[in-house]
């Protein structure tokens, strides 16, 4: 008779108990898994649920009276224009910021920057609304009414200019600071995690600090910077209080300083409240083509991390 | 080009704590030196003082003299970016980039100094480069595959290959060899007494074997203990370290008696 079994009968303590513990984990995971999964269904099947009568309705029962494309087409445009402003200002900036703190700043500096990059991101964005409408904007009037005598000629600062400076390009202002901190604390906590031994690397090859961030920091960083940036984008196509506030709305136009321009959050949160009927469905199936657009500009970010993955140092 | 290299009265830091106390030791051009010692000896820490690569780590710093030739790597208004292009330096672990193809690996340190160079200029260096470092035959075929690719032996000589293609005048090596299997290992020795015909080649060691095989002289590290500075005890020939050292401590350490 042999004491030891490799195969232990059901329940024979130890293992069974350690089994049960790995079902109850796999289980808890897949549920987790599932249920995201779940309710972005969810949220997809609202969606396409309610927007459904907009699609069926007459075109001209719809706002505008020509069609829910040309309802949608500028306010999709404006929202584009808006993350797309904030982007182009905050990537820099936040990219830089981050930089500064993780690789030029001393040590001491470093630490109290970066709380206060992760303070920007805890301000509500009805007080950067706030801010953006009574300061920044007036502030801006003049910088406005300079671009449209100086570079006119250039459609996008075709005036004349708002006398008010709410306009998208403040709207767009105000959301890069908000998109700020998103990029810059992300991107730190990846060029934190470079690797020292290929910075190493190129320092012993004769780099200077700028080249070595060039060759070991940034292309290490490259799939995170550009997932921060997604982040960013999805925080600046969705956002919705501040530029309900500094934008002053109005239909779609080439200008960056003249009132109008109106994008989806904002068109919705605007709206709702006093919506009934058809009008609501118009909104809803706004908010569809709104995630409609974060999916596809998420998905756009993983094919471009992808692509290089083979160079990305994972193997 | 090759060039020697003389230390002087050469105290390292971190912080407050002296690491390394009082080397003065002389380094011949076209040839090899192992530096051999316990852990903790500060051999690793006194050759990255050679590049002034020791300046990565916060708070280490240096006092004393090291002459390239001559010239004094710590004078004022050298830089260590100037330093560093003419003293290689391979790592303990092979580190090629990740992001970079096997020849864009090779080229990476030319690319620093000059911009622009003629595709075929740079094809013939990166052949050279790597023919310099045994790695042609083995590569040739996949020079656009990223160098991660590699085995870790072949990391290594890519690595060299590297540092070989801004033709320094020294090439310093921190444990080249210990993530090496004996194979990659043996290479790598190989490689190292090629080199030695047209660099000078410092190279630190665990491995007392390695020392015999690949230096022709031999420099023992020591440390009195925990918290106490590491110290040249003795610098001489190889075969006279190994067989007729002249310090006590020496004998026991390359005897296997302790460390």
């Amino acid at each position: 008779m042999s004491t030891t079994k490799l195969i232990p009968k059901a329940g024979a303590g130890q293992a069974a108990s350690g089994r049960t513990g790995d079902k109850v984990f796999s289980g808890a995971a897949l549920t987790a898994g599932a249920l995201i999964v779940a309710v972005l269904f969810a949220v997809a099947l609202f969606l396409i649920v309610q927007a459904l009568p907009t699609f069926s309705a007459a075109a001209a029962d719809i706002t505008g009276g020509k069609g829910f494309f040309s309802y949608i087409f500028p306010i999709v445009v404006g929202t584009l224009i808006a993350a797309t402003i904030a982007l182009l200002i905050a990537t820099p900036i936040g990219v830089a910021v981050a930089l500064f703190i993780s690789h030029y700043a001393p040590r001491s500096l470093a630490r109290g920057l970066g709380y206060v990059v992760d303070l920007l991101a805890a301000i509500p964005s009805v007080v950067y609304g706030a801010w953006g409408a009574s300061f920044l904007a007036s502030n801006l009037k003049v910088p406005y009414q300079w671009l449209a005598e100086n570079l006119g000629w250039i459609p996008i600062f075709g005036g004349p200019a708002s006398g008010t400076g709410k306009t998208i390009l403040t709207a767009g202002i105000v959301l890069a600071v908000m998109v700020l901190p998103i990029i810059a604390s992300l991107t730190r906590e990846i060029f934190l995690q470079a690797p020292m031994l290929h910075q190493e690397a190129a320092l012993a090859l004769g780099a200077t600090r700028w080249e070595m961030i060039r060759m070991a920091v940034l292309p290490f960083a490259r799939g995170g910077i550009i997932s921060a940036v997604m982040l960013g984008l999805g925080r600046a196509l969705g956002e919705t209080m501040a530029v309900a506030l500094v934008l002053s709305s109005g239909p779609l136009i080439a200008s960056l300083i003249r009132s109008g321009n109106q994008t989806i959050a904002a068109e919705i949160a605007l709206d709702f409240p006093e919506a009934f009927g058809l009008r609501m469905h118009e909104l809803i199936a706004a908010g569809l083509v709104l995630f409609l657009i974060t999916l596809a500009v998420n998905m756009v970010a993983r094919w471009i991390i992808n692509r290089h993955k083979e160079f990305s140092g994972a193997n | 080009m090759s060039k020697r290299i003389d230390v002087s009265d050469l105290n390292v830091y971190y912080g407050d704590f002296l690491a390394v106390e009082d080397v003065n030791i002389n380094l011949e051009a076209k040839s090899v030196t192992a530096f051999i010692g316990p852990s903790g000896c500060g051999k690793s820490t006194f050759l990255r003082t050679l590049n002034r690569m020791h300046e990565v780590i916060p708070g280490a710093r240096v006092e004393g003299k090291v002459l390239l030739d001559g010239d004094n790597l710590y004078a004022d208004g050298v830089d260590p970016v100037t330093v560093r292009s003419q003293i290689g330096m391979v790592f303990q672990r092979p580190n090629p980039f990740p992001t970079m193809s096997i020849r864009d690996n090779v080229l990476a340190g030319v690319k620093l100094n000059s911009r622009r160079m003629p595709k075929s200029d740079a094809d013939d260096l990166v052949e050279k480069s790597l023919r310099g470092a045994n790695l042609w035959n083995e590569v040739k075929d996949r020079l656009e595959k990223p160098g991660s690719g590699l085995s870790g032996g072949q990391q290594q000589r890519l690595c060299i290959a590297r540092a070989i293609a801004v033709s320094p005048d020294v090439i310093l090596m921190d444990e080249p060899c210990s993530a090496l299997d004996p194979i990659s290992t043996l290479a790598i020795e190989d490689l190292i007494n090629e080199l030695k015909d047209e660099y000078t080649v410092v190279i630190v060691t665990h491995n007392m074997q390695q020392a015999a095989r690949v230096s022709d002289k031999t420099a023992f590290f020591n440390i009195a203990g925990t918290g106490k500075p590491g110290k040249l005890i003795e610098f001489a020939d190889t075969t006279t370290i190994f067989n007729n050292p002249g310090e006590k401590s020496t004998e026991d350490y390359v005897s296997g008696r302790f460390g």
